[in-house]
């Protein structure tokens, strides 16, 4: 069930210049939540009305709290970067699909480009068998330390060479011959539509997390809409990324 | 204390309070159902419906402005038969009433639909004449009084259910369209459908919406949409339902005084999804402080 909840933030700190982390306590939400959602957080302020989509990180069912990890992009998470620690923020939650995991042991693929990489955390948490993270990052990558102590095998690239392979995420993929019976990404359309060519050509069937501007959150306002052609299906229609994603199969969506 | 009278009437359907939700915001209901109670809203007013399923428009659709929106969805809906079938028999689980919302590219597309809906177990019909987000259709009856009268006027005679006829503010005399709608045989009028509004990324250099244009909606534009609503109540004798920013009980005060006897929430769902029965409980309150016992006692009271 979706919950709409004042949450108190338990930590926000910076984890580069404009990237932060911050932890949510929020009560039973955190039992319900999946890797692959998402929450809708509200900004509080009446001229940004709408509330800002943000991928769950991590999720600790124990001590019932979120980690979110955002990037300081524009005026709602400017707001959210100020906020401090027993403040609290109303968060709408949990959204969207997840990713579908697979049963049992496996190889699996996980990229995550830019701000893409935070979902990678709990996905990589879920999964049993050998986890290969690939991240790519203009510069600077975060969360690789996080990365390797859930148990994850972490292998960078970067777009001006600062950090690991110098080149994109595809091309660090092809470059190690990446294998994996399943494969999860998260990041710019740009990577997804990459990363689901790679993923065909190599026969494995891509989950790719999408992003579209919102406004609901929740399959009420249809703003926030990608071109799917389910298999087997003559036409494309318009699905919703908050509430038919925003996981869909790679080789589903139109790419445009 | 004597208990107030919320209820109201909507040409000839009575609604036990007068707020409703505004077409296109709040989906068929099922997903606000999620956290807010439907059997303490008026009605629910639900997204357009065309006779046949639409696409709608390209993404992004979306985009915030300084307390408001734009949006350009244009009125994507998987037709008529499908709301039939899924979301009537959902909403008719509530004590609420069932506004539909109508749209089409041609007069004939229109009459379809009405036709096709005559026979489904709704109370009203809400007549769509005014999406900016639609190049054919949609405005351009809402524009123009002769093809406004004239769409109405068509529906009318097909349609079983009382119709109320949506405006659009994007004209330079409001009245005069309501004037038109009424003479088409409208047995009611809601406005305003939103503003027609643009957005330019300046990094980018390009509009932020895929369609240039959209539909400017939210709290931004209340000052508007009051206005409206008084003037259109001064110059035609029909119910009315007002929307357009209505985000607080206050507010919609507001639209009552200026003369509107139903109240829809739009936009406001998005910031807060509890918006309606935070408006319809906050009127209550209102009436029973202030002792009034019907709300015909404050509508319509500004000179
Ligand atoms: C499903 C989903 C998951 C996301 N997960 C994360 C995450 O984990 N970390 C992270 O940093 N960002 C994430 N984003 C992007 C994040 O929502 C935007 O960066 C954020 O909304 C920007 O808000 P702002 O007020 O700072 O920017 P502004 O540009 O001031 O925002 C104006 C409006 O545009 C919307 N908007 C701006 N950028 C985006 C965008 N890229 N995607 C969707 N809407 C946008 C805002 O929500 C707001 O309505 C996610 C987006 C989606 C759709
Ligand atoms: C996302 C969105 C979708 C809308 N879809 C419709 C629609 O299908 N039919 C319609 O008549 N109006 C539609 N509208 C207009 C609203 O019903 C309402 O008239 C307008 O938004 C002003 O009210 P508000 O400021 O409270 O949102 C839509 C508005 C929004 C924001
Ligand atoms: S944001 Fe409203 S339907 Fe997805």
């Amino acid at each position: 069930m979706k919950q709409m909840i004042w949450a108190e933030i338990l930590e926000n700190r910076p984890l580069t210049g404009d990237i932060f982390s911050m932890v949510l306590s929020v009560g039973p939400m955190a039992k319900e939540a999946k890797a692959g959602q998402f929450v809708n957080v509200y900004t509080g302020e009446g001229a940004h009305l709408l509330p800002r989509p943000i991928s769950i990180c991590e999720i600790d069912e124990e001590k019932e709290t979120l980690r979110l990890v955002y990037q300081v992009v524009g005026k709602g998470t400017e707001r959210f970067s100020q906020m401090t620690e027993g403040q609290e923020v109303q968060v709408l939650g949990p959204l969207g699909n997840g990713f579908f995991l697979p049963e049992g042991e496996g190889r699996h693929i996980l990229v995550g480009g830019g701000i893409g990489v935070p979902p990678m955390v709990e996905l990589a948490k879920r999964l049993q068998g050998q986890v290969d993270v690939y991240v790519g990052a203009r510069s600077n990558p975060v969360l690789l330390d996080r990365l390797e102590e859930v148990g994850a095998t972490v292998h960078v690239a970067t777009d001006d060479g600062s950090v690991g392979f110098h080149g994109n995420v595809v091309q660090l993929m092809e470059h190690d011959g990446a294998k994996g019976d399943d494969l999860f990404a998260c990041g710019p359309k740009i990577m997804l539509r990459f990363v689901t060519e790679w993923a065909l050509k190599n026969n494995i069937r891509p989950q790719v997390s999408m992003e579209e501007r919102m406004a609901c959150g929740i399959g009420a306002c249809v703003g926030c809409v990608v071109k799917i052609q389910k298999q087997g299906e003559q036409d494309w229609q318009h699905l919703k990324v908050c509430k038919d994603g925003p996981v869909f199969y790679g080789d589903e969506v139109i790419w445009e | 204390m004597r208990q107030v009278n919320l209820s109201v009437n909507i040409a000839g359907v009575t609604w036990k309070n007068p707020v409703t939700t505004a077409s296109g915001t709040f989906g068929s209901g099922k997903e606000f159902g999620e956290f807010v109670d439907l059997n303490k809203l008026g009605a629910v007013t639900v997204k357009g419906v065309a006779a046949e399923p639409w696409k709608g428009n390209n993404a992004p659709r979306i985009a915030e402005t300084y307390g408001g929106m734009l949006n350009s969805v244009g009125l994507q809906n998987p037709g008529a038969d499908y709301f039939m079938e899924e979301d009537i028999p959902f909403l008719r689980q509530f004590d609420t009433k069932i506004v539909v919302n109508l749209c089409g590219h041609t007069v004939e597309e229109y009459c379809a639909v009405a036709e096709k809906l005559s026979e489904a177990d709704v109370d009203l019909f809400e007549l769509n004449i005014s999406c900016p987000n639609v190049s054919a259709g949609g405005i351009t009856f809402g524009t123009d009084p002769k093809m406004a009268e004239r769409v109405v006027k068509e529906v009318k005679k097909v349609a079983k259910k009382p119709l109320i006829v949506k405006l659009t503010p994007n004209v330079t005399d409001i009245t005069e369209i309501a004037r038109a709608a009424a003479s088409g045989g409208a047995d009611g009028l809601s406005l305003i459908n939103t503003l027609l509004g643009m957005r330019i990324d300046i990094k980018k250099r390009k509009p932020v919406l895929a369609n240039k244009v959209g539909g400017f909606s939210g709290p931004a534009i209340k000052p508007v949409a009051v206005r409206m609503v008084y003037q259109v109540a001064k110059a035609v004798d029909l119910p009315i339902i007002g929307m357009g920013g209505i985000s607080t009980w206050e507010d919609a005060i507001e639209f009552i005084m200026a003369g509107a006897t139903g109240v829809a929430v739009g936009t406001a769902n998005f910031a807060n999804p509890f918006a309606t029965v935070e408006v319809a409980e906050g009127i209550e309150r209102f009436m029973e402080e202030n002792n009034i016992m019907d709300l015909s006692e404050i509508r319509g009271i500004i000179d």
